[in-house]
């Protein structure tokens, strides 16, 4: 019983971890309709900048947070303006293979600023833990501040995408780009705007991730990267609640995969899953179904 | 005429690879670094590689990124295969082993394209992308559960147990091991000319253009009775099948490898040369990877940065390349470009 | 010439309500809807849609902008699933098959929005036309064996033979996509005869084509069903081209059929003219003005 909640708390913990990353390739797929295959790099770069932020320039926690979301936001800005942007007419297969280079970029630049040596993530969140069961099942602080932090954020996003006027825009624009435009709405910025909030997200989750699993290499935020699409394709691409679904679900099949069935099927467990849900419903839980035009 | 323009091109890439098998062949006898002759079947295993991707991403126009997966496949059935003919059959022509494993490595991953196909050949676009991905790396996973030992010649095998009778040879994990690399630079040669004979000569036939119809439209090539199933599956098993056998060769030419050779990195590696080389440009990927295989090598002090080098050149390529500007300047400066004349006459 | 054409035609009941040519009346039709209906999500796109149509028929599908006509067309050749009623080529029902097996049954299509293969070249086009007239297993392909150059031969004769209709054997060798317009559709209208039909459908054969050129289109499409001996059920908004060579239209409006006839029964149909051209209307509001 034990074993199972420890679980269960595990699998909620990585869950809200992959429904934030899911949130940012879930907004950039809905309103840019493209595969954004950097996004879980810049989860990584989100957490070396955090832990340079903590490690060398002495600031306090969420000093170090607010840095690494604003570092992350440029980032996502600009690798948007300077690669995707130029292709916006091009084919979905050039577009896929761009965002390819970019992720490769971002982790071989990652590789030479920071090297191939694992450091050692120190968790920015208090610590602390809560015992429960008689001190049998413990809960850290680093879980609870992740589903927290991702019960917010997506509390956030859903006011802010139904209720604001930048999100109204995102909205128009990943219904239809092109009416959107004669609308007066500029769709480089919503597009922009759009990959700074992902871009931002990320960053939150890198440093949550890396605080909950603490080993942060070049290549940390790919395999994450991954599972928080299919998390997001899960859910139903384009959805906000179906992310935030999509991942805990996702984050639950890893841990119990891992822990009940086998421990070294676990990704191929998670992939699996993803299949099934692209063959069953290819527009995942939440996903309204699309019709092609002939 | 035109006919006959496709068949001088198919010539002349036959012709390159025929005349860089000679120089190397001369050049081996006459003082080519060891480090070179070490890359020269690595080389031929990867344009094998780049050229049954080009027939999934170029002429199929489906992205693929678990290409290594049906490399693992391969290389590990060959590996096993080579190394147990070797032991119960000692007296076979070592050719003949090197042929075995390969067909052999070509037909298990043939199989393994067909039952990962069914799948993924119903999805589209990106989804499709990211669940050969995600094959790719299911694969990886599965392998490392395999064990294989010998006792003797007899060949044991299980999956999941590591306790098995006999000298192990595959040891999940860990790889393989004890290879006994027949793989030589002649083999790898053949090997691309057979590649290319099948993917041009597919190309260039009846199924060939159902499957580049089933690419450029799918609804209208099923309004004119294109099975565009049949005809993507056709394609991806192809591509399976030549990958595999380029596998088996690769890992003929080592004493021991690893399932971790073969992850997304190498995927990604493979579609790089074949981006370089031109989407659905068959000579252009054999001279591509080639040269992008060799180019580490040439500026060795740079080696750290080969990763960051293929990822800026990625992304220039496809930013450059679809620039509409940049495009209509290199239509005009192409000494190879196609003729216009025929156009002018088409606007009358 | 089209004026000669439409008066020869008398159009003859047909037992079940329909009508038909003349000279068709002994043969099985090649074409009968009955009911044809299908909804998206509550909206019912088409709805009751019945037609016969004799072997060498020349059928028009007229109809205001989302009346529904191309929604006919996809449901004919099974792109849609119908979720009403029922389709029978030639007394064969379609509703089990895929759009694949009704093509190699024999309805043969083009679309409103070109949808060649542009990056191949026209012969190439015509060529995957012939997929299943001319085979060739992927083997004697890789391989080379003699039934690939036999088939490659009679491929190219065929697809010859095809592009002369149109007088387009010039072009065999040029890119499909760098073709003007009206020249793409002709393509398309010869991609979908390679694959011999029994039933053509053409959906707006003439957009963007000069009144010269429609005039062309007009006599070739007449030549091709007297060549080919085949049905022919054409969309189109150029009237001169529907009453010039349809012998029994069908209009559409709001996805029902609102009348039936030959040109000169849909020309002079009130019905028709109000939902169709939305004239007697703005009369009968011009009478009221008066009265008033």
């Amino acid at each position: 019983m034990v074993y199972f909640l420890s679980n269960l708390v595990n699998g909620i913990t990585l869950g809200s971890v992959y429904a934030m990353i899911a949130l940012g390739y879930s907004m950039v797929y809905g309103i840019a309709k493209m595969l954004n295959f950097a996004h879980g790099d810049v989860i990584m770069v989100g957490a070396y900048v955090c832990f340079c932020a903590v490690q060398y320039w002495n600031l306090p926690p969420a000093a170090a947070v607010l840095v690494s979301m604003i570092v992350s936001t440029l980032l996502g800005v600009l690798i948007e303006g300077l690669a995707y942007r130029p292709l916006r007419q091009a084919t979905s297969l050039a577009v896929l293979i761009t965002a390819i280079g970019v992720s490769y970029l971002l982790q071989n630049l990652a590789l030479l600023i920071w090297g191939a040596t694992p450091v050692i993530f120190s968790s920015v969140v208090p610590d602390f833990k809560v015992r429960l069961l008689g001190g049998d099942l413990i809960i850290t602080s680093a879980a609870i501040f992740t589903v927290l932090a991702a019960v917010a954020v997506m509390i956030a996003l859903t006011l802010f995408v139904s209720r604001s006027r930048t999100g109204k825009a995102m909205r128009a624009v990943s219904e239809d780009r092109g009416a959107a435009e004669l609308m007066g709405i500029s769709v480089n910025r919503t597009i922009s705007v759009t990959f700074a909030i992902g871009s931002a997200l990320a960053a939150v989750a890198g440093v949550l991730l890396c605080s909950t699993y603490p080993t942060l290499t070049p290549t940390t935020g790919s395999l994450p990267g991954i599972k928080a699409f299919t998390a997001a394709v899960f859910g139903g691409i384009g959805s906000i609640p179906g992310a935030m679904l999509g991942g805990l679900l996702l984050g639950l099949i890893e841990i119990f995969g891992r822990s009940y069935i086998s421990s070294e099927l676990g990704d191929a467990i998670v992939f699996a899953v993803l299949i099934i849900v692209l063959l069953v419903r290819p527009t995942g839980l939440l996903g309204k179904p699309i019709r092609e035009k002939v | 005429m035109k006919r006959n323009s496709k068949f001088v091109s198919n010539l002349i890439t036959y012709g390159i690879v025929i005349a860089a098998w000679l120089i190397c062949s001369f050049w081996m006898g006459n003082g080519m670094s060891s480090s070179l002759k070490a890359m020269l079947v690595p080389i031929c295993c990867y344009v094998v590689l780049a050229i049954s991707l080009n027939l999934t991403v170029g002429i199929s126009g489906e992205l693929s990124l678990g290409h290594a997966g049906f490399m693992a496949i391969g290389a590990f059935t060959g590996a096993i295969l080579s190394t147990w003919i070797i032991a119960a059959f000692p007296e076979m022509n070592k050719d003949l082993v090197l042929t075995l494993a390969v067909v052999g490595g070509g037909v298990t991953t043939m199989i393994a394209g067909a039952l990962i196909g069914i799948p993924v050949l119903r999805l589209r676009g990106d989804y499709l992308a990211i669940v050969t991905l995600a094959f790719g790396e299911i694969i990886r996973n599965i392998l490392n559960m395999f064990y294989f030992s010998l006792d003797g010649s007899r060949l044991f095998g299980s999956f999941g147990n590591p306790n098995i009778p006999g000298k192990m040879i595959y040891n999940g994990a860990m790889g393989i091991k004890g290879v006994k690399m027949l793989a030589h630079f002649n083999a790898g040669v053949l090997l691309i000319l057979f590649a290319l004979a099948v993917v041009l000569n597919l190309i260039n036939s009846r199924s060939g253009r159902a499957i580049m119809a089933t690419r450029d439209n799918r609804i209208a090539a099923e309004s004119v009775g294109i099975n565009i199933t049949k005809y993507k599956m056709m394609a991806f098993v192809t591509s399976a099948a030549l990958a595999g056998m380029a596998g088996a060769l690769y890992a003929n030419n080592f004493y021991s490898i690893q399932s971790s050779k073969f992850n997304v990195d190498t995927s990604i590696q493979i579609l790089v040369f074949v981006v370089m080389g031109g989407i659905g440009n068959m000579r252009g990927t054999v001279i591509a990877t080639t040269l992008l295989y060799l180019l580490p090598e040439l500026l060795r002090d740079f080696s750290q940065y080969r990763m960051l080098i293929y990822a800026i050149m990625l992304i220039l390529v496809m930013v450059l390349g679809n620039n509409p500007l940049l495009r209509n300047l290199w239509m005009n400066i192409n000494p190879f470009r196609k003729p216009l004349k025929r156009r002018a006459k088409a606007d009358e | 010439m089209s004026e000669r054409k439409r008066t020869e035609t008398r159009m003859v009941p047909y037992p079940s309500g329909s009508f038909v040519p003349e000279r068709d009346l002994g043969a099985q039709p090649v074409l009968e809807c009955s009911h044809l209906g299908i909804e998206f999500g509550g909206l019912k796109a088409v709805e009751d849609f019945n037609i016969v149509m004799g072997p060498t028929e020349i059928g028009g599908l007229i109809g205001p902008n989302g009346a529904g006509k191309t929604t006919i067309f996809n449901l004919l050749t099974k792109v849609y699933q119908p979720t009403h009623g029922s389709i029978l080529l030639q007394g064969r029902d379609l509703n089990p098959l895929t759009t694949v097996e009704v093509n190699r049954l024999g309805i043969a299509r083009t679309f409103q929005n070109i949808r060649l293969f542009t990056n191949m070249t026209v012969e190439e086009n015509v060529r995957i036309g012939l997929h299943n007239q001319i085979p060739c297993g992927m083997f004697s392909g890789i391989l080379r064996l003699p039934a690939y150059f036999s088939a490659e031969k009679k491929q190219h004769e065929k697809a010859m033979e095809l592009l002369s209709i149109f007088d387009m054997t010039g072009l065999a060798d040029v890119k499909a996509g760098s073709l003007p317009y009206g020249a793409q559709r002709r393509l398309e209208i010869v991609r979908a005869l390679a694959t011999a039909p029994k039933l053509l459908l053409l959906d707006e054969p003439a957009a963007g084509m000069n009144p010269h050129e429609t005039e062309e289109l007009m006599e070739n499409i007449i030549r091709i069903r007297d060549q080919f001996r085949i049905a022919i059920l054409l969309i189109e908004h150029d009237m001169k081209l529907v009453m010039g060579i349809c012998e029994d239209i069908c209009v559409l409006n709001f996805g029902r059929i609102i009348a039936k006839g030959t040109p000169e029964q849909i020309q002079n149909n009130p019905v028709v003219i109000e939902a169709y051209l939305g004239k007697q209307r703005s009369e009968a509001g011009a009478e009221k003005e008066e009265k008033a």
